[in-house]
């Protein structure tokens, strides 16, 4: 219902920015069409029609999966897009890969030992992270992987195969490599966010009663901290990991253009570029479902940590 | 040799550029099976007495004197390791808000089943039909099905019940309970006390009663020791204490009690409150709050002294009137 409602704010507002992207015609047809013969073009495209009717019309082919032809490829952009997909959803699951099996790790570590060097160190590399911009780190990490010691390949999926019925850089090592360097760089933005976050609910969690207590039942530490101050700490964690997912896919647009990545992100800018209305729409829709999507899982996620919550309708 | 003996203890928590000597020079004893009550103002230092014991202090508190002897151990000097053999095992603790004890991620399963299974070698099976049986001992109804709850799904009785039986799973010699009942219900309170004793005396646990609460002391224990800013100003047997409190400060204490035959006159508070640890009165920290103190109060630190076992820190002993008497004035 919630989610329903999200998507429907999302499409009107995908929709309605529309008008302020510029003319699609100049683009479509070029310079040497005369105003007449635009007008009539703009007529049978239906872009003449007062906005509601364009919305409504929008609405209702939006539901049945049409979301309008792009301009330049001349497909449904629902489809255009959806051969996209793949590649951006590899980015974003191998940067969650990396942030994951590091923020946790050094989150927990820095908590435990709060005044170690080690845990200075990473949190003063977490602030240099914070700060430097993706993209920096990105072609920084290309000059010195890929063109100073060249054991990376700079740009592209490299080969993909597609085992499942989809392109997938999963299932080859030239694949693999090619996604190394930009999820580390997507990975990078929100590393030091994470670790940050890990380490202070962790700090707050260490000092609650139950965990003296289970220090006082005589319980090895590593059970104490892994499992019932972590279990604890991951409930925020996973609250703000889901709002994070919007800044992620925001990322992969920065992220696949300095690497040349073709996957939705790319695709969207390139779209900006043209002014491929439809595209550009379609693009905004989709996100918007993975957002609706992956909270949706988030939420899921976070009743079956806490037993204390219980999703509406569900008996306790 | 008494079965727990601390001697002389000192703790301290350094705070930057002050120091709080929480704990000056405390000792006390517990022999298997005995149950000694510790009484006294909020702050007085009981509970960090009770958590040095199991060298738990929160930080940055630590111990910085005195020993801490079990079986004749200084355990004061064990390392982690050591420690976590007596931690739950020998000794276990009971705390003062069972919602806050018992972790609410886990169920009452887990956190029974991993506390046998830290300190002995044993299946998941039998460690589950301990617990049961651990369970039905403090008398909590369909305990296989209770195994599967959660904290928040058991009441606040409840909860201590679990929190008891956790104590007991090890068969430990020694339980440090700090204000177990403070926390729940006034109509549960008794009832929750009454079973500790019980379970005391039917397993020959030894057991250390930390309570504001005089009248609870008085049911429950057979030694009492009265703690004021840091230090023991009077011990003894819990009965002799109680009808023959030699210290102002205990009497004070005893005073304050809502008396049967003095329902509906007001309370009697003891004037003032409790000093803060960095702004000690020099002498004896009472002399602002006593109505006996004299010159002498403020400049010596009085000795814990006297005789069968009933010793008091106060030098004006003699020439103070007996507490029947002082009651009678009233
Ligand atoms: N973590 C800490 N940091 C600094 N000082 C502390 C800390 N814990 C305790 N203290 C000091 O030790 C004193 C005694 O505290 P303690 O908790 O033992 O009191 P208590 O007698 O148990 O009181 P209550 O009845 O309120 O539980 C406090 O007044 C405080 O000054
Ligand atoms: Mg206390």
């Amino acid at each position: 219902m919630q989610a329903t409602l999200v998507m429907f704010v999302i499409s009107l507002i995908g929709f309605s920015i529309q008008d302020n992207l510029g003319d699609p015609l100049r683009e479509l047809v070029g310079q040497s069409v005369s105003e007449k013969e635009r007008d009539a073009l703009r007529d049978r495209m239906g872009l003449n029609d007062p906005f509601l009717v364009q919305y409504g019309r929008f609405l209702s082919n939006a539901v049945q999966g049409d979301l309008g032809n792009s301009y330049f490829f001349k497909k449904p952009a629902l489809e255009v897009i959806a051969r996209k997909f793949p590649a951006t959803l590899e980015l974003v699951i191998g940067a969650t890969f990396i942030i994951i099996f590091s923020s946790v790790p050094l989150g927990i570590y820095s908590a435990i030992k709060p005044n170690s060097w080690l845990t200075r160190f990473i949190l003063g590399i977490s602030i240099v992270g914070i700060s430097v911009p993706v993209f920096l780190t990105a072609i920084f990490s290309i000059y010195i992987f890929s063109v100073e010691l060249g054991w990376m390949p700079s740009f592209g999926r490299g080969e993909t195969t597609a085992p499942f019925g989809w392109d997938s850089g999963f299932f080859n090592g030239d694949g693999l490599l090619h996604l190394i360097l930009p999820s580390l760089s997507l990975a990078s933005i929100m590393m030091p966010l994470f670790i940050r976050l890990i380490r202070s609910e962790m700090m707050e969690i260490l000092q609650m009663d139950y965990i003296r207590f289970a220090w006082a039942k005589g319980l090895y530490p590593k059970r104490i901290w892994f499992l019932h101050a972590f279990k604890n700490t991951l409930l925020p964690v996973i609250t703000v990991g889901g709002v994070q997912v919007g800044t992620m896919l925001a990322y992969t647009i920065l992220t696949e253009s300095v690497f040349q990545w073709p996957g939705m992100g790319f695709l969207f800018l390139e779209a900006v570029n043209r002014v491929d209305t439809p595209l550009i729409i379609a693009y905004i829709i989709v996100v918007g479902l993975i957002f609706v999507v992956t909270n949706t899982v988030v939420d899921l996620l976070y009743t079956w940590v806490n037993p204390t919550v219980k999703l509406v309708g569900q008996k306790s | 040799m008494a079965l727990l003996e601390v001697k002389d203890l000192e703790v301290e928590f350094p705070l930057g550029r002050i120091t709080l000597q929480a704990i000056r020079k405390v000792s006390f004893s517990l022999e298997k099976g005995e149950r000694l009550g510790i009484v006294g103002e909020s702050g007085a230092g009981k509970s960090v007495a009770a958590f040095s014991i199991l060298n738990l202090l929160s930080r940055p508190g630590r111990i910085s004197g005195g020993e801490i002897l079990f079986e004749g151990d200084d355990i004061s000097k064990f390392d982690d390791r050591q420690m976590r053999s007596i931690r739950g095992n020998r000794i276990s603790m009971i705390f003062q808000d069972p919602m806050m004890t018992l972790n609410p991620v886990l169920t009452v399963a887990t956190q029974m089943i991993e506390c046998l299974k830290a300190h002995r070698k044993i299946s998941k099976k039998e460690a589950w039909d301990i617990s049961v049986s651990k369970l039905k001992e403090v008398m909590i109804p369909s305990p296989e099905e209770r195994m599967e709850s959660y904290p928040h799904e058991l009441s606040g009785g409840m909860r201590q019940r679990v929190v008891i039986a956790m104590a007991l799973l090890t068969d430990p010699e020694i339980i440090i309970a700090d204000e177990p009942t403070t926390a729940l219900d006034v109509t549960i309170q008794a009832e929750i006390m009454v079973l500790m004793l019980d379970l005391c005396k039917s397993n020959n646990v030894g057991l250390i009663l930390i309570t504001h609460d005089l009248a609870v002391v008085s049911q429950v224990t057979e030694r009492i020791m009265v703690m004021y800013a840091g230090r023991v100003v009077e011990e003894g047997g819990t009965k002799e204490v109680i009808t023959n409190p030699k210290h102002p400060y205990t009497r004070g204490l005893l005073k304050a009690l809502p008396q049967e035959n003095t329902a509906g006159s007001r309370l009697n508070q003891i004037r003032g409150t409790m000093p803060s640890l960095n702004a000690l009165p020099k002498g004896c920290a009472f002399n602002p709050r006593c109505d006996f103190a004299t010159k002498e109060c403020h400049q010596v630190v009085p000795k814990l002294e006297g005789r069968d076992g009933h010793n008091t820190a106060c030098i004006h002993l003699e020439k103070i009137p007996s507490f029947k008497s002082e009651l009678g004035n009233q």
